[in-house]
């Protein structure tokens, strides 16, 4: 994929960088935009930016790295997040994510995020998702579900394969 | 440097604070340079330096803005105990109470503070030998080595790492961690003369605040998160700046290992030897490491009135020439291989009768002080028209010199050549192309390049030429007389600046090769009927008694650092 930042962006994160007093502390919004625009964080957004803040690369691979929520490669359509904070790894998140993994046929050993060679789903762990009265929780994109069963589970594959 | 020591203006009154340290009473400056040179609070680490005593440290580099990241220099302290009314609490004897500083939920467990970060106040006592500083750093090493993979059998570190001997020295013999290690990336090609090693990095962030702060590149970063951290480029080989192995030197562990270094030597078993580089005019303190005759490496050496404690990656690198196989190893009389005694005899009786003028010298800014000014010497009897050949590159904004020759203000002050280098060199030509000029020696220069081409050359009736590898020059010479490297001998240069600065020999040179100051010595008592001096010391004290610029200076006053002059 060849990498072109579409003038509409480019507009809107010349505006973005105006906000703050300090051109370098919009690298992290401008890292969101990218994702919001082409579902990652692509190396190449990564050099555009550094040009565009005056960092150098590295500075902002450095953010990329550091919040797992920036993601370096595409990602599945449906992106499976399951909690695996305390709240939620008592009510049950690790047998939850090995259920997704196992129907999905993918390695629930490795520690990073899986997606599936048909390119349609993500399953990954993450840290607390701040509903941890409604453990276990998932979200399914930008969807919060609580509670979660394996009912439910499944009713989340069986919509995603469609 | 930027951050010299400030000159010779009177020192303001330095303001002191009362501390103890281990319960000896000592007085430290209430302000102390920092990484910059500029006066900030003094450090605890500063005050027990001074007390005369260590702190073990990893990430704080006296050249290095303080990150204090690593812990590694924890220290219990306590502080005097104040009273509502804000008057200190006396004990019964009359001394300040001390309150021990302790964790706030927790008044029995020790609370100690990053001495290379924290600094000190009027009646803090500090406590860098309690048992609590001891378990402190117990723990911080026990973290550290949590995930290191302890491969010091074939790690190029070992023997000056400071995880090794701090570990030796403060640390517990045995593991109690049973989990799996995490791994990380092993022989990362970080650029073109840095390989790294991120399972044995400690994440100090030495290398990145260097080549940040110091070198001007911000081309290295901490990549991912918590045990995952990992020191990276953008992209494998970025790393590529004139100053990279200095990264080297200051890892502390053997993370940051130099490629042309690597696996060649174990350090214990590398003579060391005071030098200083010859590949600009800057003269970078260094050290040389050999075996056996053998140059394995150069380092920087501190010198705080010439390169710190850094110096660049191509100075650093420039030593294997040394040891090439095409060096001169012998005396050849024309063209047929000779000794010193047939070449010296006929030298000796051809300049004794030379007439006035039909003499000129080229000598290299290469060649030490004590050469250029016995050559002087020679010249002065001769009625010698004499020169340098300058010697340009591109500065740069930290350490490099536009003049690489690491001599010419030794050639200027021996009277060698001018101001303006080589303006002396189209008038050499003149004269040999006339005919007045007979007898031309070169000293460690090939003069082809500079005008004096070899049809010039032919019409020479002797051409005396001492260098160390061939070129045009040494080919078109009657009497051919290898000379040494640096590092094969002893002498002095004078920098850019002016800085007097001696060098050691660290190893024999090749063959017949000899220093061509012990050559020139007898050159200039033969022809001259002068006495000299036969031992370095006596050479140097001689010249500067007769050469103005040097005047006051003896070698053995010219320390490890050298001594600035006047230029
Ligand atoms: S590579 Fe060396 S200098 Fe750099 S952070 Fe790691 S231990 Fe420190
Ligand atoms: S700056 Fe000059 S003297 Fe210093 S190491 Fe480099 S070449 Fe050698
Ligand atoms: S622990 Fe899962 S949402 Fe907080
Ligand atoms: S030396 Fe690393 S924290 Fe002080």
């Amino acid at each position: 994929m060849s990498f072109s930042v579409p003038p509409t962006l480019e507009a809107e994160l010349d505006e973005l960088a105006t906000h703050y007093p300090q051109k370098r502390s919009a690298s992290l919004m401008f890292l969101h935009a990218f994702q919001e625009h082409f579902g990652h964080v692509p190396r190449e957004a990564v050099e555009w930016t550094a040009r565009k803040l005056g960092l150098q690369p590295i500075n902002v691979y450095e953010l990329v790295t550091f919040y797992p929520m920036f993601r370096q490669q595409p990602v599945g359509k449906t992106h499976i997040k399951v909690c695996r904070t305390l709240s939620c790894a008592l009510a049950g998140s690790a047998e939850l994510r090995e259920h997704f993994c196992q129907k999905l046929g993918l390695d629930s050993h490795k520690h990073t995020p899986q997606t599936t060679a048909d390119g349609k789903f993500t399953v990954e762990f993450v840290e607390c998702l701040a509903s941890c009265g409604t453990a276990p929780v998932v979200m399914v994109n930008d969807d919060l579900l609580e509670k979660v069963t394996v009912t439910e589970a499944d009713r989340v594959l069986a919509s995603g394969k469609k | 440097m930027s951050n010299a020591p400030a000159t010779t203006a009177a020192p303001p009154p330095v303001e002191k604070i009362r501390i103890k340290v281990d319960g000896r009473d000592v007085e430290v400056p209430k302000l102390l340079p920092n990484w910059q040179g500029k006066l900030e609070p003094t450090t605890m680490l500063q005050a027990v330096q001074i007390a005369g005593g260590e702190v073990p440290h990893y990430c704080y580099h006296p050249k290095l803005p303080v990150a204090g990241n690593c812990r590694m220099c924890l220290i219990e302290f306590g502080t005097p105990m104040m009273g509502p009314d804000r008057k200190p609490v006396l004990n019964p004897d009359g001394t300040p109470k001390i309150a021990r500083s302790v964790l706030p939920y927790e008044p029995q467990t020790p609370r100690g503070a990053i001495a290379c970060a924290t600094p000190i106040s009027p009646g803090m006592e500090l406590y860098p030998s309690s048992p609590a500083t001891k378990q402190m750093r117990e723990a911080v090493l026990e973290s550290l080595l949590i995930n290191h993979p302890l491969d010091c059998p074939i790690c190029d570190q070992a023997g000056e790492c400071k995880l090794q001997e701090y570990s030796v020295e403060h640390g517990q013999a045995n593991s109690r961690f049973v989990e799996p290690k995490v791994h990380k990336p092993k022989a990362v090609d970080l650029g073109p003369r840095i390989v790294l090693d991120d399972e044995r990095c400690i994440l100090c962030t030495r290398c990145i605040r260097f080549t940040r702060d110091i070198a001007g590149d911000d081309a290295l970063g901490i990549v991912n998160r918590g045990s995952y951290n990992t020191i990276a480029a953008w992209k494998d080989g970025a790393f590529d700046n004139n100053y990279t192995l200095n990264t080297v030197d200051i890892c502390p562990v053997g993370a940051l290992t130099s490629k042309d270094f690597r696996f060649k030597m174990r350090v214990w078993f590398l003579k060391e030897t005071k030098s200083v580089c010859s590949s600009c005019a800057t003269g970078c303190n260094i050290t040389i490491g050999s075996r056996e005759g053998t140059i394995y490496r150069y380092e920087p050496r501190d010198n705080e009135a010439v390169n710190g404690p850094w110096m660049c990656d191509a100075g650093r690198l420039n030593y294997r020439w040394v040891a090439r196989a095409d060096r001169i190893h012998d005396v050849y009389v024309r063209g047929v291989k000779s000794t010193w005694e047939t070449a010296n005899r006929e030298i000796h009786a051809l300049l004794g009768r030379a007439p006035e003028g039909s003499v000129a010298i080229v000598a290299g800014a290469r060649q030490t002080t004590e050469e250029l000014y016995l050559l002087k010497k020679l010249a002065t009897r001769l009625g010698a028209l004499t020169d340098s050949i300058a010697r340009e590159g591109e500065p740069d904004r930290l350490l490099v010199s536009a003049d690489r020759n690491p001599n010419s203000n030794g050639a200027r002050l021996t009277g060698i050549a001018f101001t303006e280098m080589g303006i002396q060199l189209p008038k050499i030509a003149e004269g040999i192309a006339a005919g007045t000029i007979k007898t031309l020696i070169v000293f460690g220069e090939d003069v082809t390049k500079h005008g004096l081409g070899a049809d010039l050359l032919a019409r020479l009736e002797t051409l005396i030429v001492s260098d160390i590898l061939p070129n045009a020059t040494t080919a078109a010479a009657h009497f051919l007389l290898p000379g040494c490297a640096h590092a094969e001998k002893r002498g002095t240069f004078v920098n850019t600046k002016g800085r007097v600065q001696k060098f050691m020999k660290a190893v024999e040179p090749p063959g017949d090769a000899r220093a061509e100051w012990e050559v020139l010595h007898e050159w200039v008592h033969q022809v001259t009927g002068q006495n000299g001096f036969s031992t370095i010391e006596g050479l140097f004290n001689q010249m500067a008694r007769e050469v103005p610029a040097f005047a006051g200076l003896e070698w053995s006053k010219l320390g490890d650092t050298g001594v600035t002059i006047t230029i």
